[in-house]
């Protein structure tokens, strides 16, 4: 246990080291700030002991002042109070920036992981993860960097008021030096209570809402069930979990507060006490008393920093855990020195003996399939669920490599090709419709410099024109996540339109159409085969995977793919009457069919 | 009227009718608050000691010459008894406070949670459950954060001040007003210092959010951004968005560095104006050495308050607004109410039985100006009858399932449940407790929650053993499925029953209704593609299911229809058609169209639009 707690405190420390090698300049600043924000607090404390002694008691005393006396004791309170102003803004400006500049910049080096990072690799890691990673993962990070410099000034305050607390009088620096320490092991023995029973609230807290959701969610059921009560006697269940587990947490903080307002209370008065004696046997005078009293009172909260940074420490590194795996994780996709063959008509597909596992899982979801796809023509790959088909689908356009054998594009492997090749012969549209936060000609054109007319062209062959000319601001309209609200079959058809602007020699649909309706599917699938609208177009390679018989009957010939292999091959008429599982799942999925 | 717009009279509301009116719900706030003012008036007060010592030392003890040192010592004991009496005071107040806020929010939480339950919003409007589940999670964690940090602090500053400067007008009424007019200015200016700060915090959330969306498109949408070779495109969007939230994150910064110093700065100017006119009083004789230095000391008092009070505001806030929220959903009125609540006199039990359903001239409405989604429906459903309801997206067929299961009201016309033979009770004279037991809907996406096989099917009828709900698969002809699963029925489901194929989960939801027991039995069919074998098991498991009991079905394949004892074709809101399969099929009219348009695409040709 103490040993953990040695090892967490090296690796803490590490880690702080690791915040300042990254933005020393900023560091060096916000210290520099806070130390002269240290040295003004204690230089405060003495203008006044000063201000006691040599204006305050005089005046007492003789009963008069001069108006000199009385300027420069304000003179020095404002100036210091000056000093010490930009002393607290250069901290908290220097140390946010700091800490702001690390989050911006390891969420910069995670994104362009996940950029670079092959697709084999994000499929190993659930989606919500990745984002967390991104987002409060790396935030938690470097949260401690915000009071880390006003810490470190804290230690120069301390420094100095312990060499001034020894210099002025040695007897009152004792209790200094049992009231700075006391306050500290205070301070960490809070964070060390604190933070397992915040770690518990904010647990309970996600249960509590965990719930929530599913019950909400459930409310057709809970309510046709009749089960609202029970419902609420589950929420109720945890809800007062939660409740005391604030109220544990409320109870340390109760405790807490007190203890650092009295620590230096008590301090302040036994220097008094003791201050007055020395006072009265000539060892000191007044106004060193008047100023140490002060800096007790305003040194209680730098000391706090100090544990408000040990306090994060556990989080960081919890956090900072979390975001290695990706910054270190290694897969590259390599290229080689090809070029595509460049052309008019279709690309020619080959899938010579192809084999794919996702790693760590024994049966392969791939293979030895083979099969050809000439060029100009339309294929569809039919197949059960888990069949592979998606995995084959991404094979094709080198969403992930092969773990055996071989995908050619004009006889060329995918391999060989230039960075950049591949998405220049071939467009894929993917099962689940992904547009970006952006306008419909941003989602379409994603900045390459396709004319409007182009772009309406293509939107014109998604069947995606109509209801595109009705958006409020037509191509300039936002759609994504914060944007219009499309339906399903308008998002697919956007996505299509994105694909098919681009001309591309080989298309590669997986399901893409599902939300479309059938004929509007056909009317699609026609004109892609034509090489997208235009007269001139040379037929586009088509691959497509469907589910339903009026796609697939759309298709030159059919691929069947059963448990990662390809079983037979023909026309949509040849495998209904050869195949028997084709025929069965081909029925089984038209009677599913939506009848209205 | 099942659009409730959340008690939107409540909008103009201001921060104290919110919190009188939260007051009123939550009487636990009240109970021992006047032990906890006692306590918070000695927390309080125990401040003020270190400065009245500092004045009783200098005047006392230094300035007189020779120091009395034995009443030194117990002036000075008696200020660390006070000090730390002071201390257990705030201690045991801030525990009385967190107990009772918490107790309070645990409270008001539970009952916002039961209260959704009953609105018609959670089921109608599936997109608004995000923002319903915030009124019982988010928004209450707000509050309690705040009364945890925010409240109790502000609440002891304010305290604080009052204390401070009752001690030093007693001391010297001059030197207080002088402090005063420092410090009021910046009392006055706190607010506008709140809203900025609010405002670009405001800005810097918007810029987060903007981040996640862009980082959410490396991962989302990984694939497509691949696909296309829009690598750079991508990062360079993603740079965009932290740039701008860096920047506007220093920017906050800045406002806040100005905030916090503003009261540095009124301090210094306060204790300077304090020492030169505290020794001109005191060359007049009007106040003593010791008075003017514990005048110093009382500044530093406050300090703090204005520096809280200038982050706390913004809070507090945020945390009214989202306990305005959370209080607006509890005073929205139910729409459908259970008559066993509301008049327990006039409730009516259901015939024993199956149960038949009669439309008595049934209109609906999903809003009010809207079309009629169901326009003077009459009609009787006989007990046992297999009746299939077909029709187009939006011809209201949904709305019949609505109905009969009382989820919504009509706005015209009754439905009522019974046969000829036992008579006919209307449904809003129905107790909650015997509709749900007696009619039960199986909605389109058969929720699962996150529970084992076993679980689930049980819900329907909690006590059931493992035993039982295995024997109920059996009966349903599931045996060999749930032989098929890791741990039989005790196999988790996941979240959502997503370890489930979207077809096994309709299989668990079948199973649910059929140990639920109904006479009366609605089912919303799913429109998912589901593979062969689980669709065979699906078509045995809902004939054992719907076998001898009145069973609505909303049907969405024709295949479905086909097997019912009759079907009813719903147009515009209209009852268009009523008959058998074979009947309708070779009657001109809607349904011998949607048949031939089906058969159609089973053949392979492309179809018109249907």
């Amino acid at each position: 246990m103490a040993r953990r707690r040695d090892a967490v405190v090296r690796r803490g420390l590490r880690h702080v080291r690791r915040s300042i090698v990254e933005q020393p300049g900023m560091f060096t600043l916000a210290v520099l700030a806070s130390s002269l924000y240290g040295g003004m607090t204690v230089a405060s404390a003495w203008v006044i002991g000063q201000i006691t002694d040599r204006v305050l008691l005089p005046a007492f005393a003789d009963g008069a002042t001069t108006a000199a006396a009385l300027a420069l004791a304000a003179a020095a309170i404002l100036g210091v109070a000056l000093l010490k102003i930009v002393g607290i803004l250069g901290r908290r400006l220097f140390a946010g920036i700091m800490s702001y500049r690390l989050q911006a910049d390891y969420r910069r080096r995670v994104t362009r992981q996940y950029l670079r990072l092959p697709l084999s690799w994000h499929q190993k890691h659930p989606t919500g993860q990745l984002l967390s990673n991104a987002n409060s993962d790396v935030e938690a990070s470097w949260f401690f960097v915000a009071p880390l410099p006003f810490a470190c000034g804290a230690l120069v305050m301390i420094a100095i008021t312990v060499v001034a607390l020894v210099l002025t009088d040695p007897l009152i620096a004792l209790v200094g030096l049992v009231v700075f320490p006391l306050v500290f092991l205070v301070n960490v023995v809070y964070s060390q209570v604190m933070s397992p029973r915040m770690q518990r609230a904010q647990q309970l807290r996600a249960e509590v809402s965990e719930i929530a959701h599913e019950s909400f969610d459930a409310a057709l059921v809970v309510k046709t069930l009749g089960r609202e009560t029970a419902e609420t006697e589950r929420f109720q269940a945890r809800a007062e979990e939660l409740r005391d587990g604030l109220v544990a947490v409320g109870r340390v903080r109760g405790l807490f507060d007190p203890m650092m307002e009295a620590l230096p209370s008590l301090g302040t008065l036994a220097v008094l006490l003791i201050g007055a004696g020395r006072v009265a046997d000539g060892s000191t005078d007044a106004g060193s008393l008047v100023s140490i009293a002060y800096l007790f009172t305003l040194l209680a909260l730098p000391i706090r920093a100090i544990g408000w940074v040990l306090a994060d420490l556990p989080r960081a590194l919890a956090g900072f855990d979390r975001v290695t795996p990706v910054l270190e994780a290694t897969g590259e996709t390599p290229y080689g020195p090809d070029a595509a063959v460049a052309g008019e008509v279709g690309a020619e597909v080959g899938v010579h003996d192809v084999g794919f596992s996702f790693d760590g899982t024994s049966r392969p979801t791939l293979s030895g399939v083979t099969f050809d796809v000439p060029a100009g023509r339309t294929v569809a790959i039919v197949g059960p669920t888990g069949s592979g088909k998606s995995t084959l689908a991404g094979l094709l356009v080198r969403l992930v490599d092969p773990s055996d054998g071989h995908v050619l594009l004009d006889g060329i492997d995918l391999r060989r090709l230039r960075e950049g090749e591949m998405s220049d012969q071939a467009a894929f549209v993917a099962q689940g419709t992904f547009l970006f936060d952006d306008t419909v000609r941003g989602n379409i054109t994603l900045d390459a410099p396709f004319t409007d007319e182009e772009v309406w062209t293509a939107l014109r062959v998604a069947a995606a024109d109509d209801f595109v000319a009705a958006l409020p601001e037509g191509l300039d309209t936002r759609v994504g996540e914060r944007g219009a609200t499309l339906s399903g079959g308008q998002r697919q058809r956007l996505a299509l339109a994105r694909a098919v602007v681009r001309r591309p020699r080989l298309l590669v649909l997986d399901d893409a159409t599902s939300a479309v309706d059938p004929s509007v599917e056909a009317r699609i699938l026609d004109a892609l085969r034509s090489g997208g609208g235009g007269a001139s177009a040379a037929p586009a390679t088509v691959v497509v995977i469907a589910y339903r018989q009026a796609t697939i009957a759309l298709a030159d010939e059919v691929v069947w793919l059963e448990q990662g292999r390809a079983l037979a091959r023909g026309t949509h008429a040849e495998l209904l009457a050869a195949v028997p599982g084709y025929a069965a799942l081909v029925r089984a999925y038209s009677q599913a069919e939506v009848a209205a | 009227m099942t659009d409730v717009t959340v008690a939107a009279d409540h909008r103009e509301e201001g921060a104290l009718a919110t919190l009188r009116r939260g007051l009123r719900m939550m009487p636990e706030f009240r109970r021992g608050l006047p032990v906890t003012f006692a306590l918070a008036l000695v927390a309080t007060a125990g401040r003020v000691v270190v400065p009245i010592a500092v004045q009783q030392v200098i005047d006392r003890g230094l300035a007189a010459g020779a120091p009395d040192m034995s009443l030194l010592t117990w002036l000075v004991l008696a200020c660390a008894i006070v000090v730390v009496l002071t201390a257990v005071a705030v201690y045991r107040m801030n525990v009385r406070l967190f107990r009772t806020t918490e107790t309070a929010l645990a409270n008001l939480r539970v009952r916002a949670f039961r209260h959704v339950h009953d609105l018609s919003v959670l089921h109608q409007q599936g997109e608004r459950r995000g923002s319903l589940v915030s009124r019982v999670t988010s928004d209450v964690d707000q509050l309690s954060v705040f009364m945890q940090w925010g409240g109790v602090l502000g609440l002891v500053s304010v305290g604080q001040l009052v204390v401070a400067t009752v001690v030093m007008s007693l001391y010297s009424w001059q030197l207080t007003l002088l402090v005063l007019i420092c410090f009021v200015p910046l009392a006055v200016a706190v607010r506008w210092f709140a809203k900025r700060l609010a405002a670009s915090y405001g800005i810097v959330r918007e810029r987060v959010g903007d981040v996640l969306g862009a980082v959410a498109e490396s991962v989302v949408g990984a694939p497509t951004v691949r696909a296309y070779g829009v690598g750079t495109r991508t990062a360079n969007r993603i740079d965009t968005a932290i740039d701008r939230q860096y920047r506007a994150q220093v920017e906050a910064q800045k406002v806040t560095a100005a905030v916090f110093v503003s009261g540095e700065f009124v301090a210094a100017l306060a204790n300077a104006a304090v020492v030169v006119v505290g020794v001109l009083l005191g060359v007049a004789g009007e106040i003593s050495a010791g008075t003017l230095v514990a005048f110093l000391f009382l500044v530093t008092l406050f300090v703090a308050p204005v520096q809280t009070a200038s982050e706390v505001l913004n809070e507090a806030q945020n945390a009214v607004a989202g306990f305005r929220r959370v209080l607006d959903v509890i005073d929205t009125e139910a729409d459908i109410r259970d008559p066993a609540i509301d008049d327990p006199a006039g409730v009516r039990e259901l015939p024993g039985g199956p149960l038949g359903v009669r439309f008595d001239h049934v209109s609906f409405r999903y809003a009010p100006g809207a079309p009629k989604a169901l326009d003077g429906v009459d009609l009787t459903v006989a007990p046992r009858l297999r009746m299939a309801i077909v029709g187009e997206t939006g011809s209201g067929k949904t709305t019949f399932a609505k109905l009969v299961t009382r989820l919504m009201d009509p706005v015209e016309g009754r439905v009522l449940l019974g046969s000829d033979a036992a008579g006919w009770v209307p449904l809003d004279d129905v107790a909650f407790a015997s509709l749900r037991s007696r009619v039960v809907m199986v909605p389109q996406d058969g929720f699962l929650f996150h529970a084992t096989v076993a679980d689930n099917v049980r819900y329907g009828r909690p006590g059931m053993t493992d035993a039982d709900v295995v024997a109920a698969f059996d009966e349903l002809g599931l045996t060999d499925w749930v032989g098929g699963l890791d741990q039989g029925v005790a196999t988790p489901v996941g979240q959502r029953g997503e370890s489930l194929s979207a077809g096994e989960r309709q299989l668990v939801a079948v199973a649910r209704a059929y140990v639920a027991d109904p006479d009366l039995l609605v089912l919303d069919e799913a429109t998912s593609a589901v593979d062969p074998a689980t669709e065979q098991r699906l078509t045995r498991a809902l004939d054992t299911l719907t076998d001898g009991r009145t069973t609505l079905t909303i049907a969405h394949r024709l295949s479905t229809a086909e097997r019912a004892d009759e079907i009813l074709v719903v147009d515009a809101g209209h009852v268009v058609q009523r008959g058998t399969h074979a009947q309708l099929v070779d009657a001109e009219g809607p349904y011998a169209r949607l048949h031939a348009s089906w058969r159609r695409s089973s053949a392979g040709e492309p179809t018109s639009a249907v």
